[in-house]
C-alpha cells in the first residue's frame, strides 16, 4: 500500500480516487425511471389502440395537456426551491375570465390580453407576499388562494360561458411545420427553462435555496427575492396557459382547468422532482408530461370511467413520490 | 448471554474494510476495545475515524471484516441492532429531531407509551430532568431542540446515550463545541462510566484532551490503522508523527504585518436580550481575537455585523464608511466574509457537489453574465482543494460525503474565494486536524499580512494567544476586556470571560 499523505502533494487523493461510474450516475437518476415508464406506456397503449403508432395523433392529443404541462415546468422550479404552488389552475381560470370579460366589454384584444396577464402576475404576487413577506407555509397559502381565485372567477363569469372572437379560437389546430402550436410552445419553454435551471447562476441558486435556505442566505444568495420571482413566474405562466386553454375551448367558464393542480404536481413528481426541494429537473417534468398525456389518452381511448382515471392518477402521484424519495434517500448515504 | 472471560475484549474488530463507490476509506483494521477503558481514535481529517465509529454503530456496513462482541461474532446491520447490543454513537453532526422537545429526544425510541398510545409526559419529563442533572447541565427539558445552543444540543446527545444504558459509547468529536467547564463535566462522567465497566471511544483532534482522558489511543492514517498504544507510552511528537507521517511545523506568530487604517468599526451595537453596547475596531492587517465562553454572545455579534440577524441599535462602519447591513448579500458586497460556527445548519448544502459548495458565494466570478462557466468554476474549486488540502474523491461528490474536517475546509475555501477585506471567522478550526491547523494559522497570518482585517472568534485559548494582535473578551453579552498581545495570557482571558455573578460566588 503506498502512503499518500507522506508525500507533500496531498492532492493525489483527487487523482487516485475515481468518481462514481457513469452508468451508475445515469441509472439512479429519477428521470431514467420516467423515461422507462414513458416507453412502457407507449408499448401498452399502442397494443390497446393502433392510434398510438401515429405521431400526429400523439401530438394532437398532447394539446389537451400542453397548458398544464407548461405551468408544470415552472412549478418544478418552485418545488425545487422548497415551496409549492397549488393555485395555478384557479389562476388560469380567473385570468382567463378577466381576459374574456375585458374583451367582451371593450372589444379590444390587446387590452384584454394585458388585463389577463396582469391579473395572473398579480395573483402570483399575492401568493408571494403571503408566503415570503408574511412567512406563511406555501401549501396552506396556495390552498387558500386556489379556492379564492376560483371563487372570484365564478363571481365574474357566473355560470355563463363567455364567447371569444373566431380569430382567437383554435390554437390547438394551428400547425407549424406540422406540429400543433401548443406543443411547440411547450418545447420552447422546456428548452429555455432547462437552460435557465441547468446553466445559469440563478438556476443553481434555486437548487441551493431548496437544499438549505439558511446556508443559502449566509452565502449571500437572495433567497427571498428569487422565490418571489418564482411565484410571479408562476402567475405569468398560469395566465398564458389560461388564455391558451380559452383559445382551445373557444369560450371561457369559471371551471376552466378545474383540477389542473393535481396534474401539474403529478407531472413534477413523476419527473423526479423531490417534494422537499433541492432536486429535480426540467427534463424530468418534460418526459413526465408526455407520460401523463399518453396514459390519460390511453385511458380515454379505452373508455375508462372518469372516476377510475382519477384513481389511476392519484395512485401514480403516490407511487412517484415514494419512488423519488427512495431513490434520493439511497443516493444520500 | 453469558459474560465472557474478563480479558476478552468487548469488541474485537478484524480486517474491517469499507469502500464507498469503489474508494476504500478503511483498510483491514484490527482493533480490540477492552471493557472499562477509554479509547481514543486519532487521525487526520478523512483518515476514517468516523467511518470506523459508524461501522461499530451499524450506520455503515463494512465491505469486509468481522466484529466480535464479548467473543461472539456479531452482525450490526443497523443502528437499532447496535442500540440493542448496547452500542451508542454520538454523532459528529448532531442528528436530533429539532422540533421535538429535549425530553422527547432523550427518550426517543425507548418508551413505547401505554397500550392506548398515550405518552407518559410527566414521567418522561422527570426522567429527562434527572438525566440532565446527572450531567450537571441546567436546561428546560420541555423546550424544543431547535432553540438550543450547539453545546446544549451536544449535551442532549450525550444524555441520550446515558439514557439507553450502553456498554459501548462512541463520542465523535463531542468536545468541539463545549466550554472548558462542560468538557470537565463530560470527562468526569466519562470516567465514571468507565469505572462502571463501560467502554468509551473518544474521537478528538485535541491531544491535550486525549491525554487527560484516555487510557489507550489508536491512530488512523489514510484508512489504515497505524498503531494502538497506551497513552503513557507515546509523546505528543510520537502521536503527531504517527498521524501525519512527518514532523509538525511549529506555528510562529505572523511576520509583522503592516497595521493600517480601521477596516471594521463597531459602535454601541445592541440587540436586546443578546448583547449590549458592543464597541470595537479591527484595523487592516490586524488579527483581533474574540474570546469568551460558549453562549457569551460572540456569534450573535458576528451575525449582527454580517446582517443575518441585524442589531437594533448601534453603528457599523466598513473602511470608514457607516453602513447599514440588512442581509448577508450586502455584507458580501461590502467585502465582508463570515465563516459561521454551525457548519451543518448555515454552511453546507449537504446533497450538492463540493464544487458548488465552494463557489456558492462568488456567483459573479463563476458566472459572468449569469451563465455558469464550468471550466472557470472547476479551476477555482480545484485550486482551493489543493491549497487547503481538502480530501475528496471528486469535485462532483456531494459535500455530505466528506469527513467533518474536510467539509469545514470547503466552507473556509468558499469564503477565501470571495477575497474579503474583513474576514470574520467563528470557530474556524473546529474539527480540523493538527497538521492542517498549523497551515491554517499560517494562512490567516498571510491574509492579515495582505492587508485584510480579521476577527477571530475562538474558544481555544492557545489559538487566540498564538494568532491575535489583540484579544477582546465577551461575557454575558458585553465586551469585558480588550487585551493587547503583550498582556494576553490564558488567565487574563479566562477571568474576563467568566460571568460576574459566578465570579462573585467564586470570590
Ligand atoms: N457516505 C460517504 N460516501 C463517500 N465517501 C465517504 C462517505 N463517508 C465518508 N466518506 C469518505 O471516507 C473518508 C473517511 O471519512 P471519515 O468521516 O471517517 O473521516 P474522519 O477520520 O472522521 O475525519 P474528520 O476528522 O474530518 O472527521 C473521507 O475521505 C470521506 O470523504
Ligand atoms: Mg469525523
Amino acid at each position: 500500500m503506498t502512503d499518500q499523505t507522506s508525500t507533500p502533494t496531498a492532492v493525489s487523493a483527487l487523482d487516485a480516487a475515481p468518481p462514481r461510474p457513469r452508468w451508475q450516475v445515469i441509472l439512479i437518476r429519477p428521470e431514467t425511471m420516467t423515461f422507462v415508464l414513458l416507453v412502457l406506456a407507449f408499448i401498452v397503449s399502442s397494443s390497446i389502440s393502433p392510434y398510438f403508432l401515429d405521431i400526429n395523433y400523439i401530438l394532437s392529443s398532447f394539446t389537451l395537456y400542453a397548458e398544464f404541462s407548461i405551468v408544470a415546468l415552472v412549478l418544478t422550479m418552485v418545488i425545487i426551491a422548497g415551496e409549492i404552488d397549488l393555485s395555478p389552475a384557479a389562476n388560469m381560470a380567473l385570468s382567463a375570465c378577466l381576459f374574456a370579460w375585458t374583451y367582451q366589454a371593450t372589444q379590444s384584444m390587446p387590452l384584454a390580453i394585458l388585463v389577463g396577464l396582469g391579473a395572473g402576475i398579480a395573483m402570483g404576487a399575492f401568493n408571494a407576499v403571503l408566503v415570503i413577506g408574511m412567512q406563511l407555509p406555501s401549501i396552506i397559502v396556495t390552498i387558500g388562494t386556489l379556492t379564492l381565485y376560483r371563487g372570484l372567477a365564478q363571481i365574474i363569469a357566473g355560470d355563463q360561458s363567455i364567447r371569444l372572437p373566431d380569430y382567437f379560437i383554435g390554437i390547438n389546430n394551428d400547425l407549424w411545420l406540422g406540429v400543433p402550436v401548443p406543443v411547440i410552445i411547450f418545447v420552447v419553454v422546456t428548452i429555455a427553462l432547462a437552460f435557465f435551471l441547468g446553466a445559469t447562476i440563478w438556476g443553481r441558486q434555486i437548487y441551493q435555496i431548496g437544499t438549505n435556505e439558511v446556508a443559502a442566505q449566509h452565502a449571500g444568495i437572495r433567497a427571498r427575492r428569487i422565490k418571489f420571482m418564482l411565484f410571479l413566474a408562476m402567475g405569468f405562466a398560469s395566465a398564458v396557459a389560461g388564455m391558451m386553454t380559452a383559445s382551445r375551448l373557444g369560450s371561457v367558464r369559471y371551471d376552466l382547468g378545474l383540477g389542473g393542480e393535481l396534474q401539474m404536481v403529478l407531472m413534477a413528481m413523476l419527473g423526479g422532482t423531490y417534494i422537499f426541494g433541492g432536486r429535480g429537473t426540467i427534463l424530468g417534468t418534460f418526459l413526465a408530461a408526455w407520460l401523463l398525456s399518453v396514459i390519460s389518452t390511453g385511458m380515454l381511448t379505452a373508455q375508462w370511467l372518469p372516476a377510475t382515471q382519477l384513481c389511476v392518477l392519484g395512485l401514480l402521484l403516490i407511487i412517484s413520490i415514494v419512488a423519488t424519495n427512495l431513490i434520493y434517500s439511497r443516493t444520500q448515504r | 448471554m453469558a459474560e465472557a472471560a474478563a480479558d476478552t475484549p468487548l469488541i474485537a474488530a478484524r480486517g474491517i474494510s469499507k469502500s464507498f463507490a469503489q474508494i476504500e476509506v478503511l483498510r483491514d483494521v484490527d482493533l480490540d476495545l477492552r471493557r472499562g477503558e477509554i479509547h481514543a481514535l486519532l487521525g487526520e481529517n478523512g483518515a476514517g475515524k468516523s467511518t470506523f465509529a459508524k461501522i461499530l454503530a451499524g450506520v455503515h456496513r463494512p465491505t469486509r471484516g468481522t466484529l466480535k462482541l464479548n467473543g461472539e461474532p456479531v452482525e450490526i446491520p443497523n443502528p437499532i441492532v447496535a442500540q440493542r447490543l448496547g452500542i451508542t454513537l454520538i454523532h459528529q453532526e448532531p442528528i436530533s429531531f429539532p422540533d421535538l422537545s429535549v425530553a422527547e429526544n432523550l427518550v426517543l425510541g425507548r418508551t413505547r407509551g401505554s397500550p392506548l398510545g398515550r405518552v407518559p409526559w410527566a414521567q418522561m419529563t422527570r426522567e429527562a430532568r434527572e438525566l440532565m442533572d446527572l450531567l450537571g447541565v441546567r436546561m428546560d427539558v420541555t423546550k424544543p431542540m431547535r432553540g438550543l445552543s450547539i453545546a446544549d444540543q451536544q449535551m442532549v446527545e450525550i444524555a441520550r446515550a446515558l439514557a439507553s444504558d450502553s456498554r459501548l459509547i462512541i463520542m465523535d468529536e463531542p468536545t468541539a463545541p463545549l466550554t472548558p467547564k462542560e468538557v470537565d463535566t463530560l470527562f468526569a462522567i466519562a470516567r465514571r462510566l468507565r469505572d462502571e465497566g463501560r467502554t468509551i471511544v473518544f474521537i478528538s483532534h485535541r491531544l491535550e484532551e486525549v491525554r487527560a482522558l484516555c487510557d489507550r489511543v489508536t491512530v488512523f492514517r489514510d484508512g489504515n490503522k497505524i498503531a494502538t498504544e497506551e497513552i503513557g507510552k507515546l509523546t505528543d511528537a510520537d502521536i503527531i508523527r504517527l498521524m501525519i507521517g512527518r514532523p509538525l511545523r511549529e506555528y510562529m506568530h505572523k511576520s509583522r504585518a503592516e497595521i493600517g487604517e480601521v477596516a471594521l468599526k463597531v459602535e454601541n451595537l445592541t440587540l436586546p436580550g443578546t448583547f449590549r453596547d458592543v464597541s470595537f475596531e479591527v484595523k487592516k492587517g490586524e488579527i483581533v481575537g474574540l474570546g469568551g465562553l460558549v453562549g457569551a454572545g460572540r456569534t450573535d455579534v458576528a451575525r449582527a455585523i454580517f446582517g443575518v440577524a441585524p442589531a437594533t441599535s448601534g453603528t457599523v462602519s466598513i473602511n470608514g464608511r457607516p453602513v447599514d447591513i440588512r442581509e448577508p448579500s450586502q455584507a458580501i458586497a461590502l467585502g465582508l466574509a463570515y465563516v459561521s460556527e454551525d457548519r451543518a445548519v448555515s454552511g453546507i448544502f449537504r446533497t450538492l457537489s463540493v464544487e458548488e459548495n465552494i463557489t456558492a458565494a462568488i456567483p459573479r466570478k463563476i458566472a459572468p453574465g449569469g451563465i455558469i462557466r464550468g471550466a472557470l468554476e472547476k479551476a477555482l474549486a480545484s485550486e482551493s482543494v489543493r491549497k487547503l488540502r481538502i480530501r475528496l474523491a471528486s469535485l462532483r461528490q456531494p459535500i455530505g460525503e466528506l469527513s467533518g474536517g474536510n467539509q469545514q475546509k470547503a466552507i473556509l475555501a468558499r469564503w477565501l474565494l470571495t477575497d474579503p477585506s474583513v474576514l470574520i471567522l467563528d470557530e474556524p478550526t473546529r474539527g480540523i486536524d493538527i497538521g492542517v491547523k498549523a497551515e491554517f494559522y499560517e494562512m490567516i497570518g498571510e491574509l492579515a499580512a495582505g492587508g485584510r482585517a480579521i476577527l477571530l472568534i475562538s474558544s481555544e485559548l492557545p489559538e487566540l494567544l498564538a494568532l491575535c494582535d489583540r484579544v477582546l473578551v465577551m461575557s454575558e453579552g458585553r465586551l469585558t476586556a480588550n487585551i493587547a498581545r503583550a498582556d494576553a495570557t490564558q488567565e487574563a482571558i479566562m477571568s474576563a470571560a467568566v460571568p460576574r455573578s459566578t465570579q462573585a460566588v467564586a470570590a
